[in-house]
């Protein structure tokens, strides 16, 4: 065993360096060149000042704004630094009491029903940035009437932003909460 | 499940099919020492770093050595990673200032990463540098994936040579398997990823104030790039706590199909590559349409429970057509998560884009079995391989049981001495899945530690060890994991599961290599029929699942009939 030390050790360090130093650097080299935005994070930036990314999800609570799903992240929901779902069982009490919550604050808002199961579940990253066309196209009246514009035009503004499935077949129909709502801001002014 | 759900699921399969032959024969080519189109550019570095290392190339280990050699390499994996995390207050790059790992929790990550587990008892973003995620997760991302690629290679031979004493050079295995398989494929994938959308950066984070005016810090990192060799390597452990469900890190769909085909592809290759070595091709083939036929049953069977969704849930007003979404992305939906959770589980990758933890009761147990199957569907990345042929191995002597022929397989004959260690390596799992879940059963200070009670509770404990155990790493994370009894334990079982696994195996490695390869007689049990295969998919279902099912039928199951009738816990 003491002869395999010396070999051990030094193949450790050197592939440290080759895999853990040389591989990340050049890649982050190659991305700073070829996919700047991407490689940062995709921000999105609003007269100059980064209000959010196009991939993460972030927290609306305004009647005024479409809202996303339910995010498990604590303390905030949508905190990037902490991510992670619920993780509770489907026969957990404290499941079904966060879903009861949730469907009558819905209700409350006039939502119709069934609600779509989108609306008061958790992602599995607390950062969804998507909810389903339908969710988004139960809210519309909600947030038409928040705003004083027309119902017709808010729905159209999400049915333009409903990203559909590539080729027909991949990845499932959604919207991008963060991008409708700057759209919608848009609309007002 | 709809048509367009399998239309996914078959489009993936169908490109990792694609890519079996090819990769394949591309790595019987490295692993046999031939020159391959990269040589010019990787031979260089591979010369040098035998030479810096005091590596001789040309000379071959027997069973024992190849096997201390593979010890001695692990140790000093664990060692570098253990004292890395220990000491990442005071090394560079670490721009959020975080401070050193805890020892208990230093100690679970490294065996974790050093048995290509990946089990994350801590939330990426918040405890490890941007150093220890690149220079120490990420490098064990490689090596562990090398070392499990070099003991697939070392029982390989020893179905190609005859009378031999040596099983190969680990070391150059090894380094042979990281520079010419790992790195380049890596590459690939993480420019690729990049296009797809996943951070490239060094930066720690940006700081964003949200259209309603919160402060969100956004974590950032070199994501790309351990993603790419997380998966490639059948690793799982994620740079975020949220893994592959991490918008980072699985921003798209065809980044999530990225991620399956890159998890799957270097396994299901080294299946291939096992028949073309040893020089019956459709060998290879049968082995694999044995795995896929099971791993296609098990993503059915999650796809279905999904979809069937959680009737507690729908009884309060939702609408049940997206079937259970609690823990699942918008952007995959029930076809690509099932996909991704029944591959990461009948291989032993572990990561998730979707939580597990949040299935229904069936949908939780099948991912379960999968791994409690021994991750041979098709496997970690050479770990797979060793395992499959383990249980070729019984199956071949059953055969030979049953029907009164002396069991051979590809021209080795198996007798006392490798069933009597093929037995030794696979009671290892149940031995520890069950010993450790059933002390944590009754155990105060365990039991404190699970998320939902209630049959979901054991389910949680049972999930840890099979996970830990399997070197696999998924989880039902509602387990605070990160405890010193867990920390510990679930560190002990993967060492276990890996090292107690790998050593018997090593041991038929070296009976077999020694043994004369003799050309089949009309006495010989065919191996590369459709009738082997069914043997084949027999021995694993019973010997792998039976095992489990009283503790499954306690967890999942009781959980599923009480939540088809409304009960909560």
């Amino acid at each position: 065993m003491l002869k395999h030390l010396r070999p051990a050790f030094s193949l450790v360090i050197l592939m440290t360096l080759v895999t853990g130093i040389a591989y990340p650097f050049a890649m982050t080299g190659v991305a700073k060149v070829a996919a700047p935005a991407k490689a940062q994070g995709s921000l999105i930036a609003k007269d100059g000042q980064i209000v959010g990314s196009a991939l993460i999800g972030q927290n609306f609570s305004s009647d005024r704004y479409f809202w996303p799903r339910p995010s498990a992240t604590s303390p905030n929901p949508y905190d990037p630094t902490g991510s992670g779902g619920s993780n509770l069982g489907p026969t957990a009490a404290k499941l079904k009491d966060r879903v009861t919550g949730d469907v009558d604050r819905l209700k409350k808002t006039g939502i119709a029903t069934p609600i779509p199961a989108d609306a008061v579940t958790a992602s599995g990253s607390g950062l969804d940035p998507d909810i389903t066309p339908d969710y988004a196209l139960a809210q519309v009246e909600r947030v038409a009437k928040a705003r004083g514009v027309e119902t017709a035009k808010v729905g159209d503004l999400v049915n333009a932003h409903i990203e559909k499935r590539l080729f027909g077949f991949i990845g499932e129909p959604h919207v991008n909460v963060l991008e409708l709502n700057m759209a919608l801001d848009a609309l007002k002014s | 499940m709809t048509l367009i759900g399998w239309a996914q699921i078959g489009f993936v399969l169908l490109l990792v099919l694609a890519l079996i032959k090819p990769l394949g024969i591309y790595m019987a080519k490295v692993f046999s020492g031939e020159k391959t189109f990269l040589a010019p550019i990787l031979s260089p570095l591979e010369t040098g770093i035998y030479r810096l290392s005091g590596i001789n190339r040309d000379k071959e280990q027997g069973w024992l050595g190849y096997t201390l050699a593979m010890l001695a390499f692990s140790v000093a994996g664990f060692v570098v990673l253990y004292g890395m995390m220990r000491l990442q207050a005071w090394l560079p790059v670490n721009p959020q200032g975080f401070a050193n790992v805890p020892s208990d929790l230093a100690f679970n990550t490294a065996a974790s990463f050093v048995t290509n587990t990946n089990w994350q008892n801590y939330s990426g973003e918040a405890v490890m540098s941007n150093f220890t995620q690149m220079a120490g997760l990420a490098v064990q991302n490689f090596l562990s994936a090398a070392t499990g690629m070099a003991l697939a290679i070392a029982i390989t031979r020893a179905f190609v040579r005859s009378k031999a004493e040596t099983v190969g050079n680990f070391w150059v295995d090894a380094t042979r398997a990281t520079l010419y398989v790992l790195l380049p494929l890596a590459i690939i994938v993480t420019i690729a990823f990049i296009f797809l959308g996943l951070p490239q950066t060094m930066d720690a984070s940006a700081t964003a104030t949200t259209l309603e005016g919160a402060k969100q810090v956004i974590t950032l990192g070199p994501v790309a790039s351990q993603e790419a060799i997380k998966q490639l390597g059948t690793n799982g452990g994620g740079f975020y706590n949220a893994n592959a469900a991490h918008p980072f890190e699985n921003p798209n769909a065809i980044a999530d199909y990225l991620n399956i085909i890159s998890m799957l592809s270097i396994s299901a290759a080294m299946v291939y590559m096992f028949g073309q070595m040893a020089g019956n091709r459709k060998q290879g083939w049968v082995l694999i349409s044995s795995i896929a036929i099971l791993l296609i049953a098990g993503i059915g069977a999650i796809y279905w429970a999904e979809t069937a969704g959680n009737p507690i849930l729908t009884s309060l007003g939702l609408d049940p057509s997206l079937g259970n979404m609690e823990g699942k992305e918008v952007r995959f939906g029930q076809a690509a998560s099932a996909l991704y959770t029944a591959v990461t589980t009948g291989l032993s990758d572990g990561g998730v884009n979707s939580m597990i933890g949040s299935y229904t009761g069936l949908g939780g147990l099948v991912p379960m079995f999968l791994i409690h199957l021994g991750e041979v569907l098709p496997g970690g990345v050479g770990s797979g391989l060793y395992g499959l042929v383990v249980f070729a191995v019984l199956s071949v002597f059953v055969a030979g049981l049953m029907v009164g022929r002396t069991p051979e397989f590809l021209g080795k004959k198996i007798e006392s001495r490798e069933m009597k260690f093929a037995m030794l390596a696979v009671l290892i799992l149940p031995l520890v899945i069950l010993g450790f879940s059933s002390v944590s059963a009754v155990l105060p200070a365990a039991v404190a530690a699970i998320g939902t009670p209630g049959p979901h509770g054991l389910s949680e404990i049972l999930y840890a060890y099979t996970s830990a155990a399997g070197n696999n790493g998924s989880a039902m994370a509602g387990l605070g994991g990160n405890t010193v009894w867990y920390n510990t334990t679930l560190g002990i079982s993967m060492l276990l599961g890996r090292f107690g696994y790998v050593v018997p195996v090593m041991a038929i490695a070296g009976s077999l290599a020694a043994k004369q390869k003799i050309p089949s007689s009309k006495g010989t049990f065919p191996t590369d029929t459709p009738l082997f295969a069914g043997l084949l998919i027999g021995i694993i279902l019973i010997l792998g699942g039976l095992q489990f099912f009283p503790a499954l039928a306690l967890g999942p199951i009781v959980e599923h009939f009480a939540m088809m009738s409304g009960q909560t816990f």
